[in-house]
């Protein structure tokens, strides 16, 4: 694949007449921000907001041994996922780093659908290949399959039962279901990345500008608005998830990342990582490693990734992720910190923003939940 | 988006007023204020400072990323936006008017200043 001609999405047209501001992301080029990346994120928060995130990467595991390769292939325990439900896991390296950070929906007792993000989606896919050798099960290629639209935020369920039929109310969280979108087919799945209620719809590339449109005619009158990357990452931010590349890479184990809860050492057989996430899991509860903790400005400054944290003169963490939060109205950031630091609250920790250290208060994570 | 005909121009995005008793009044362009996206912080020169040309002399601070602020001309720094400091998203709102970023006592400036017919064919190609 070229790396220098950006890939456009189904909805490109659509997103330049709108006027969006475009980025070059994972290879993709995706709509950064339409008006104003700060009323887009506060239209996910308390209306509704429409994404486009055609970039993520699907692959469909079908075959008798489907759930054994996945069991194999990733950290979770795949095959006590019901039919219609979805579970969030990673895959990871045979030394423990983690691969990616993935949303397996099963589809029926036999297929699986596995979203990467668009960054890895290739080598997950080259993974799960290399892994499927002995399997009776089939890794497909579905990334030019499906394009893929979110409708985020509390507004949400109203503004998608006006265009489908589908039994929205008995659709839980991390549950995903077939149906019909604007008229077309689509699998809706009630997930996101935005620390909101909200659905995620898998539609085909054909269909993506109707379902786009209905969904823009429905939630207009309800405040839904088109959003960019940006708010997204504001968001997933404000919600404590944590984004590849920034909280979780190769050089970290989930155990490291404070999310070893993801891998189930006790399901049936060996899986890739087993023997060093064990080793892992026992390192990490007798000598902790860094912690991810939440920090919030004390000052405007905005921390950024790789930012240094400090204490006492010596540097105890780095930034991971930063930026403005609009719901706290302060800068806020994920950031690894040693263990001694990690504690909510404790005293004297800064970061050091471009040479001057700047007073942070260390929270637990997230920033933001939502009401139920 | 069009450039006020009455301003000038730096490559580096900033604005420049006619002089008035010598100062002349600096902001940064609707096109650089759209390309940064949301302002959320503005460090500002301080008013008795020198600025240089070209030389960076403040920040500005958006939801995505950081930008130095550069003067375009050399002088001394005779007041600074206070409205911004309290309130960065007037560099959005209104670029070329409110929000205005600092005013300097110019001792000297680059010849390569642009018209704002140059400088939207600058920000066209």
């Amino acid at each position: 694949m070229s790396s220098n001609a950006p890939r456009h999405t189904a909805l490109d047209a659509l997103h330049r007449s709108l006027g969006a501001t475009m980025t070059d992301f994972a290879g993709w080029d995706m709509p950064l921000r339409y008006g104003s990346e700060r009323d887009e994120h506060v239209a996910v928060r308390t209306k509704a907001g429409l994404f486009d995130l055609s970039h993520m990467g699907e692959i469909t595991v079908t075959g008798p041994g489907a759930a054994a390769l996945l069991n194999h292939a990733l950290v979770g325990n795949i095959a006590t996922v019901g039919t219609g439900r979805a579970r969030y896991t990673m895959i990871c390296q045979e030394d423990g780093g983690i691969l990616d950070d993935l949303i397996v929906y099963r589809l029926a007792e036999h297929e699986y659908m596995v979203v990467a993000n668009a960054s890895n989606a290739q080598v997950v896919l080259d993974a799960l290949t290399e892994r499927a050798a002995g399997f009776d099960a089939e890794v497909r290629d579905d990334r030019d399959a499906y394009a893929l639209i979110a409708v985020q935020g509390p507004e949400s369920p109203g503004i998608l039962k006006a265009v489908t039929d589908a039994d929205l109310d008995g659709l839980k969280y991390y549950a995903g279901l077939p149906g019909t979108v604007a008229g077309v087919p689509a699998l809706i799945a009630r997930t996101g990345y935005t620390g909101e209620d909200g659905f995620e719809l898998f539609v085909a590339p054909a269909d993506a500008e109707k379902v786009w449109q209905a969904l823009t005619d429905a939630g207009t009158p309800a405040g839904l608005v088109p959003c960019g990357l940006s708010c997204r990452d504001t968001l997933r931010l404000e919600a404590g998830m944590p984004l590849y590349g920034h909280e979780l890479t190769t050089s970290l184990t989930p155990f490291d990342a404070g999310l070893g809860r993801v891998v189930k050492f006790e399901k049936d057989g060996d899986f890739v990582g087993r023997a060093a996430l064990e080793a892992a899991a026992s390192r990490a509860e007798q000598n902790p490693p860094r912690v991810l903790v939440g920090l919030i400005a004390e000052g405007r400054r905005v921390p950024r990734a790789g930012y240094p944290v400090v204490a006492g003169g010596q540097v105890i963490g780095e930034v991971t992720s930063g930026a403005p939060s609009p719901t706290l109205g302060k800068p806020i950031a994920m950031a690894y910190v040693d263990a001694a630091h990690a504690a909510p609250g404790t005293a004297g920790v800064g970061v050091d923003i471009r040479g001057s250290h700047e007073p942070y208060e260390v929270v637990a994570l997230p920033f933001y939940k939502r009401q139920k | 988006m069009s450039n006020p005909q009455q301003l000038r121009y730096s490559k580096e995005h900033e604005w420049l007023s006619d002089a008035e008793d010598g100062v002349r009044t600096v902001g940064i362009t609707e096109f650089a204020a759209n390309a940064l996206g949301d302002v959320v912080y503005a460090q500002l020169p301080a008013v008795g400072d020198t600025v240089t040309a070209g030389e960076a002399c403040g920040e500005l601070e958006s939801t995505k990323s950081v930008s130095d602020l550069y003067s375009p001309v050399n002088g001394e720094v005779v007041a600074a936006n206070q409205d911004v400091v309290d309130d960065p998203a007037l560099v959005n709102s209104d670029p070329f008017e409110g929000g205005w970023l600092f005013k300097v006592r110019v001792a000297d400036e680059p010849e390569d200043l642009m018209s704002a017919d140059e400088y939207t064919a600058f920000t066209a190609g």
